[in-house]
């Protein structure tokens, strides 16, 4: 119950801030929803069911993708974003199928490398990805319905929607008997096998759900942003959800957003300072380290919010 | 009332490289028993009743269980047909409760929460219900793992040295636990103390080097002269 009030208090929160924020912070807090909620679901994968992938990019630029190329074709949003989400899960699935006969080390590196194959692919088909140059969606293909998502309102607001669907799910998907076993398998895999948990399949189920996740977050960024790219392929967005939920709190429902938050307002904090974007991801990640191993929202956690999902 | 058997095992080699661990094994379980497997450190017990359990997969030999063939089936398959085990080095999951712990085990077989309170009483450890497991001492993880094995609801179960770092007056509680069991549940027990062995087991199996010296009732294994030399120390 003060869980479930914690996470519609932020929602509402977010929803005052439609109003509240100034245009700057407004179109800021659009991007970070939309980010955190590739987040949310790479803390599926990694913080409750241990599986430490260093290839969410690849899910991401699935969802990006076909969203964005769907649209070109004339594609209207609404159809065009939702095969954004199968996309992004249909990957997870397929590569997860293959990495997931690993573990540890070794799934961090395969996970790497389909990444990277991904990203070669988008640059060897450039003449229809637009390599790294990318390309925009067009104004009708940003109109979902009657909304026009290249106002700063509806964006805000979709994005918000968004987020809201993805925090919820996640946080009924936690509490659920299903969440409890991925943790199990988390904690202890030769345990969980020993009690009649089939491991592989709740892996893959975690992976898929964290891919729709994160192929939810790119297909919305085509479309609330514009703008399809293969930077989005790159290995710092494998990076970044680690990040955002290492600095959160990793095994916590809304780690990633607040990790999510953090990072962008620190980058732009210290943008006038330093320009050094990786600089400031590397201090960040050592702070953390040595200050919060369990990040903000886990150490809470352990220090008496014990309710805290 | 005639014999049933329950698990039948055949001719079961196991190699870890070039050291053969389990050797030719054949292996009867009846219905209802407590069975134990005897045998000194490194005669390949826990090596056995791993492939019998599903833990290591079988490379020679077959294994049938309630009358169907399980040799090619995966640990958590032959956990839901009724085969549990308790590992050897203590193995719950230290950072959740002792509840969630007993709690994934029910869920396991589709059983409600509300069965946790009956589960953890079992093995008197009601009163540690929200400590978390790792926290609890060696001799109460073991209990733990007890009732999760029993949380299952198994036909078999596998204990590997259950009282091993137990104090006395546990141990004498363990073996009120373990009795109270059959005949509704095989026991496959994997004990050193001889104690325990004579007052629990029915039936008894002697491992050494990897093979089978003898079966048989525990007088049997007594007087059993091959037995007393390599095992009992004459
Ligand atoms: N995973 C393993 N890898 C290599 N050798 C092993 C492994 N497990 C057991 N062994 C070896 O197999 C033999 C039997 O071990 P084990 O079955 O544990 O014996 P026991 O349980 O009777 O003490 C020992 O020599 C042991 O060193
Ligand atoms: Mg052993």
């Amino acid at each position: 119950m003060k869980a479930l009030l914690l996470h519609l208090g932020v929602l509402a929160g977010l929803l005052a801030l439609n109003f509240l924020a100034p245009a700057y912070h407004h179109a800021m807090l659009a991007r970070i929803m939309v980010l955190a909620v590739f987040g949310l679901g790479y803390n599926i994968a990694f913080g409750y069911t241990g599986l430490l992938s260093l290839g969410h990019a690849l899910y991401f630029a699935a969802g990006l993708y076909a969203t964005g190329l769907l649209s070109q074709a004339g594609w209207s949003a609404g159809p065009a974003l939702l095969a954004g989400v199968l996309a992004g899960g249909a990957i997870a699935l397929v590569s997860g199928a293959l990495a997931l006969r690993t573990a540890g080390v070794s799934l961090m590196i395969v996970t790497l490398m389909f990444a990277q194959a991904g990203y070669q692919t988008i640059l060897y088909y450039t003449p229809l990805t637009r390599g790294e140059e990318g390309f925009n969606l067009t104004n009708a293909g940003r109109m979902l319905g009657p909304v026009n998502l290249t106002e700063e309102t509806p964006r805000y607001l979709a994005a918000l929607a968004l987020f809201a669907v993805a925090l919820l799910l996640k946080l009924a998907l936690v509490r659920s008997r299903r969440g409890r076993v991925m943790v199990a398998v988390r904690e202890n895999e030769e345990r969980s096998r020993m009690l009649g948990y089939d491991v592989f399949r709740v892996k893959l189920v975690a992976l898929t759900l964290s891919g729709l996740y994160a192929g939810a977050a790119g297909a919305a960024w085509a479309v609330l942003f514009g703008y399809v790219g293969a930077g989005f392929a790159g290995i710092q967005y494998s990076i970044l959800p680690l990040l955002y939920t290492l600095l959160g709190g990793a095994g916590t429902v809304l780690g990633p957003f607040l990790g999510a938050l953090l990072m962008f307002y620190l980058i732009d904090l210290t943008s006038d300072v330093s320009q050094s974007y990786l600089f400031m991801v590397g201090a960040s990640l050592l702070i953390l380290v040595v200050f919060a191993p369990k990040g903000i929202l886990g150490s809470l956690r352990a220090r008496g919010l014990k309710w805290l999902p | 009332m005639a014999a049933v058997t329950l698990l039948e095992a055949r001719g079961l080699t196991h190699r870890f490289g070039g050291l053969t661990a389990v050797r030719g094994v054949d292996f009867d379980l009846t219905q209802g028993e407590c069975h134990a497997l005897i045998g000194p450190n490194g005669a390949g017990k826990t090596t056995l009743v791993s492939l019998l359990s599903g833990r290591l997969p079988v490379q020679t030999g077959a294994i049938r269980f309630a009358g169907q063939d399980i040799t090619r089936l995966p640990a958590h398959q032959r956990v839901r047909r009724g085969i549990a085990y308790t590992f050897q080095i203590t193995s719950v999951y230290a950072g959740l409760s002792v509840a969630e712990n007993a709690g994934l085990a029910i869920q396991s077989r589709g059983g409600a929460e509300a069965e946790v309170p009956a589960a953890l009483a079992r093995v008197g450890l009601e009163g540690m219900a929200e400590a978390r497991a790792g926290t609890l001492s060696y001799g109460h993880q073991r209990l733990l793992e007890l009732a999760m094995g029993l949380a299952l609801h198994p036909r078999l179960l596998i204990l590997d040295e259950p009282t091993q770092g137990l104090s006395a007056g546990e141990i004498g509680r363990f073996k009120d636990l373990v009795a109270g069991l059959t005949p509704e549940i095989t026991v496959l027990l994997i004990e050193h103390n001889m104690e325990v062995v004579m007052d629990l087991a029915r039936r008894i199996t002697v491992l050494n080097f990897g093979e089978v010296l003898a079966t048989g009732t525990p007088k049997a294994i007594r007087a059993n002269r091959a037995v007393q030399s390599a095992y009992l120390g004459g």
